[in-house]
């Protein structure tokens, strides 16, 4: 991995202390970032005019529980839409203190990404707009692509949650109740 | 309010569309703000089909995730699976034959085509145009039944392997794939005649659901809904993967980011498509369709039962998996609905470290109450019909 791209060198000499590693694997640009100064490194990328990184493509995360340390990495695909090399930005974060910044202020899209991220890993982003589960439910606990939950592991039954403003029909239940009390049986 | 104001006052509603709504194909809900019967606010809840795809890869080995990617966008699976497969050939440093790479594109161009029936046929029918809704279904059964006597399955398919495709094309292919298209061009020319003067249709679906170039951009949008706003970026000619950059096709544009550009630029891709499968068809060359390594290929049965290295592979890849080393990798294709990506970490076993799918659809799911912001509760049966959201894999 001693190769080095145009962008990668381009990138070091821009950023300096930020970049912590630069890789090219499978002729795959990366960049291991520092997670301070997240959001203006990613601004750069986006408008630098030798870059133009402008499209992002995903965000998602590993958990390398037990096998690396900081435990999880945040990893970024970003494009330029003009064509040229992606980028693949991956930034290491400690299990303590899982919080990055979020990426709304540049790319709106990165919303529901990145609440998938927090859905399920349990990695926070500081200024999300909106950080809820996604696709999963608010009572689930845990967050289940981290390495130590099960794969088995079994969720506590949720009650019935009353939503505001829900038209609840009443009449259905008590023809049901009429039905039983008519057949002479109790409820 | 005074006594003397002419207005009404104006109240607005809280509405629940769905989980099962019968205009929307697909477990999705929607919380809508309503004025009248305006859109104020859409706040898009995915989710119901969510079954854990990423942790499920985790647990078998790189083969056997094969048949779980049939499953995230079921009415293009072929194209997962390739996507699929060149991610993982890409971690293990191989690349598969040429007869394999043109196996390859003739299957997921099918696919493609397979995946824009389905939509436009699905959206039209919701429209009222159901007689274009049977003609599109009468045209995707055709095209189902290449992929049914190629594949023995007609939406899990699990064609591909890795370093390579199940088995060889049939006898006769070429010819009924020329016999369909031609079916399939005159079905189109019906529709094409019932829908494109059509008053009611036109109405529904021009200047609805509209977002700008630069919207579409930053909600990370990608497919016919951003091409339908003019970008030019489809992933087989901004990143060509297989040959593709042997072929000549084009790339539909739309203008307005509207509905109709959206359907416009569909139709036009399934045209695209099918002169891809008619150059691919031609150029075909003839040779193996796996690559020659024993550490990824199951041998053939004979090999198995009449010699030791033999049945040592075929022990070694089935109950250990193939040996992937030690990466990390993204790779994208185009998949009926943009970008589909597949990044993969393998940390050197018989089992993948992590897989994750960048779901276009889902990442569309994303934007879909800036599309619908401003029109009517009406508007979202077309709106979201062309977003096309699969619920395989929007929830994965």
């Amino acid at each position: 991995m001693s190769e080095s791209s145009a962008n990668l060198e381009y990138i070091q000499e821009k950023l300096g202390g930020r970049v912590l590693d630069t890789l090219l694997f499978r002729g795959d640009d990366i960049v291991i970032l520092d997670r301070a100064g997240l959001r203006e490194s990613f601004r750069f990328f986006k408008e630098d005019s030798k870059l133009r990184l402008d499209f992002l493509s995903d965000i998602t995360a590993v958990d390398y529980w037990k096998k690396k340390e900081p435990r999880f990495e945040v990893v970024y695909q970003v494009l330029p839409l003009r064509g040229g090399r992606r980028l693949r930005v991956r930034v290491p974060v400690p299990e303590d203190d899982a919080v990055v910044e979020s990426l709304t202020p540049l790319w709106k899209g990165a919303n529901f990404l990145e609440r998938e991220v927090w859905d399920l890993f349990g990695i926070s982003f500081i200024d999300h707009p909106d950080l809820r589960r996604i696709l999963l439910y608010e009572e689930f606990r845990g967050h289940p692509l981290r390495k130590d939950y099960p794969v088995n592991l079994w969720q506590p039954r949720v009650p019935e949650r009353p939503v505001e403003g829900t038209f609840v029909d009443e009449r259905s239940r008590n023809k049901l109740l009429m039905l039983k009390q008519a057949l002479g049986q109790k409820n | 309010m005074k006594a003397d104001s002419q207005e009404l006052p104006l109240e607005t509603m809280d509405l629940q569309m769905g989980p099962s709504h019968p205009a929307t194909h697909g477990t999705i809900k929607f919380n809508l703000k309503l004025e009248g019967e305006k859109v104020l606010e859409c706040d898009v809840e995915v989710g119901f089909l969510h079954r854990g795809f990423d942790k499920s890869c985790e647990q078998v080995t790189w083969t056997q995730v094969i048949p779980y990617t049939d499953r995230l966008n079921y009415a293009s699976s072929l194209i997962n699976n390739v996507g699929y497969a060149l991610a993982v050939e890409k971690l293990i440093g191989v690349e598969t034959p040429p007869r394999c790479q043109y196996i390859r594109v003739i299957i997921s161009e099918l696919a493609r085509i397979f995946d824009h029936l389905t939509c436009c046929g699905m959206a039209a029918s919701e429209l009222g145009a159901i007689t274009v809704g049977f003609y599109m279904i009468e045209a995707r059964e055709l095209v189902m039944r290449i992929i049914e006597s190629l594949t023995g399955a007609r939406l899990t398919v699990t064609y591909v392997r890795i370093g390579g495709v199940k088995h060889d094309l049939l006898q006769g292919f070429a010819e009924w794939v020329s016999q369909t298209f031609k079916t399939v061009r005159k079905l189109l020319n019906d529709c094409d005649r019932l829908l494109s003067r059509n008053r009611i249709f036109i109405d529904r679906m021009s200047n609805v659901g509209t977002i700008s170039q630069e919207t579409a951009v930053t909600y990370c949008l990608t497919g016919p809904i951003l091409r339908a706003t003019g970008v030019n970026y489809d992933v087989r000619k901004a990143y060509p993967y297989l040959v593709y950059d042997q072929l000549d096709f084009n790339v539909p544009l739309g203008s307005r980011g509207d509905n109709y550009d959206r359907f416009v630029c569909r139709i036009q891709e399934i045209e695209q498509s099918m002169r891809i499968v008619d150059q691919a068809l031609q150029k075909i060359p003839v040779g193996p369709v796996w690559i020659d390594d024993p550490r990824f290929v199951l041998p053939e049965k004979e090999k198995v039962y009449n010699s030791i290295e033999g049945l040592m592979h075929h022990f070694k890849i089935i109950m250990e998996g193939v040996q992937v080393p030690p990466g990390e990798t993204y790779f994208a294709v185009e998949g009926g609905n943009g970008e589909l990506g597949f990044y993969t970490v393998s940390d050197g076993g018989g089992k993948p470290y992590r897989i994750r799918v960048r779901p276009p659809c889902f990442i569309a799911m994303g934007a879909f109450h800036e599309m619908i912001k401003g029109y009517m509760v009406a508007d979202i049966v077309p709106t979201f019909g062309m977003v096309n959201m699969i619920g395989g894999e929007c929830d994965r």
